[in-house]
């Protein structure tokens, strides 16, 4: 069981920053600080170990663009770019993320200043419910950095040759985001048109 | 979650040490297996040592011609390795043909390596398991088998390792280098690295308490058609059914592991004296002690095909 008489603040106690700070003492070793910028903006937390990045953003810092699906890794719901790298909020902790540059739906554009994945996802209706947009687009803007890079896919056909953009490539790698809706082919629509790829 | 305390290790001899001074801890790198297991509470650790700052994560060739792979090196970047690409190429398909991009981007080599199994049984703290909790049974066996193992299985566990990079690995003949808590080196071959179940299903791999990974070393290259081949449920992100690693040589002999079908990645060295006799010859001593259950005597065939499809991409 979990010791709550020395452990009072928990992943889950939004807006503490103020108890945070006065029982810091007390919770010592089970919790650390981390200094991160999320969206261009440095956060400074005394936190709870067991806090996972999402949490964080989502508990402490209040940026709930971010969903928290099954929690586990499998759905994508929670991706999130930090250091530019796509990965799982829900499978890390906070405290692993000291000095790391988060960016998440919200750092990618705004009402009225929409990044362009975020504009083809409204152009194309690549959602129905949306509980998972903010992870597939997330994760859409780096699939095509990925690509770019020349970083290999399980449809890559020569391991020799830069990577192509293409539907294939596209699918596969987004095939960590799961949308229950069944949006996927107006989301690849989406994507291949920020791309620059004809269908 | 039980509450940890938590440190960035200073070095990887401080990692060793105060991993042997706390049984209770856990290093964590990727943190993609370990705190799935933790939110279950499969997993318990008081303590968690962070081992990303040690400088573990640069791929770098060898004196004799191989290649080193540091322990904390993403599942991306490796993949991604001009010379892996180049001249380890069943290491990079295995690697994308493993989870999704979003988890190699922070899975780790040794992570992977450390996997614990995906039996559902495993996963589940309502049911008996000996894995989990030794002594208390398996609940697997008579249970839903269809995923789990067909060869090296126990009485005691029949459950599988979920990677597919480590069945790479063992194709490659990989070698996996180590530092134990009193700083002594010991380098270990991937075959004797992960454990058959037996009666200590509980114990996974020849670890000993606070040894930590500290990089994967592949040979030089050994040339010939490298090819990954894995079958599963769907075409992508999910675990395989069986999959065949193999580098055949254009005289029609190669290496061969499998992953899949048993709690280690599976080679059997004499069975490879087969494969220019094809599939069904390599196969039938492969899985000569298959003790597969209704639900899964499937494997045993799908891994001949499987097989057969392999060999004929080499030759083709």
């Amino acid at each position: 069981m979990v010791a709550t008489a020395t452990v009072p603040v928990t992943s889950t106690s939004a807006g503490s920053q103020t108890r945070l700070q006065s029982e810091a003492s007390v919770v010592d070793i089970h919790c650390t600080r981390v200094a991160f910028a999320v969206n261009g903006t440095r956060q400074e937390l005394e936190i709870d170990n067991r806090t996972t990045l999402l949490d964080a953003l989502r508990e402490h810092l209040h940026l709930t663009g971010t969903k928290k699906g099954c929690d586990h890794g499998q759905c994508g719901a929670c991706t999130v770019i930090v250091d530019g790298r796509r990965i799982n909020s829900c499978l890390t902790l906070a405290v692993m993320h000291d000095g790391d540059e988060v960016t998440t739906i919200e750092g990618l554009g705004q009402p009225g200043n929409l990044h362009q994945m975020q504009a083809a996802f409204v152009k194309h209706d690549g959602f129905q419910c949306g509980y998972c947009t903010p992870g597939q687009i997330c994760s859409a803007v780096v699939v095509l950095e990925e690509i770019k890079a020349n970083i290999p896919s399980h449809v890559t056909e020569d391991l020799t040759e830069q990577a192509e953009i293409t539907t294939a490539e596209i699918r596969e790698r987004m095939s960590g985001n799961i949308c229950r809706c069944g949006a996927y082919s107006n989301i690849v629509d989406a994507i291949t048109e920020v791309a620059g790829v004809r269908t | 979650m039980r509450a940890f305390s938590y440190e960035r290790a200073a070095s990887v001899e401080a990692a060793a040490q105060a991993a042997a001074h706390n049984p209770e801890s856990r290093f964590i790198a990727g943190g993609t297996n370990l705190l799935d297991l933790m939110k279950l509470e499969i997993e318990k650790p008081s303590h968690l040592i962070d081992v990303n700052g040690l400088g573990l994560d640069t791929i770098e060739s060898t004196a004799e011609g191989g290649l080193r792979i540091g322990a904390v090196v993403r599942n991306t970047d490796l993949a991604a390795h001009e010379t892996v690409r180049r001249d380890y190429g069943v290491l990079a398909r295995a690697l994308v043909a493993g989870a999704s991009g979003q988890l190699r981007n922070r899975a780790t080599t040794a992570g992977n390596l450390l996997q614990r199994t995906r039996c559902p049984y495993f996963y589940d703290p309502n049911q008996p398991c000996n894995k989990r909790l030794p002594g208390s049974g398996c609940s697997a066996i008579g249970g839903i088998t269809r995923q789990l193992g067909v060869v090296g299985t126990s009485e005691a566990c029949i459950a599988t390792h979920p990677s597919d990079m480590a069945v790479a690995m063992r194709a490659l003949d990989a070698i996996v280098d180590t530092v134990k808590p009193g700083g002594e080196r010991r380098s270990i071959p991937i075959a004797d690295f992960h454990r058959l179940p037996g009666n200590t299903p509980h114990i996974e791999t020849e670890l000993q308490q606070g040894e930590i990974i500290t990089s994967v070393v592949l040979p030089p290259p050994i040339g010939g058609k490298h090819i990954y081949r894995k079958v599963r449920d769907r075409a992508s992100y999910a675990f395989a059914l069986v999959s065949v690693a193999a580098v055949i040589q254009p005289d029609g002999t190669g290496k061969v592991a499998v992953g899949g079908v048993a709690h280690k990645p599976w080679r059997i060295e004499a069975a490879e004296s087969e494969l220019p006799n094809g599939a069904r010859a390599t196969v039938s001593i492969l899985m000569a002690d298959a003790r597969p259950t209704d639900q899964n005597s499937f494997k045993v065939d799908l891994l001949e095909r499987t097989l057969g499809a392999v060999l004929a991409g080499a030759r083709g």
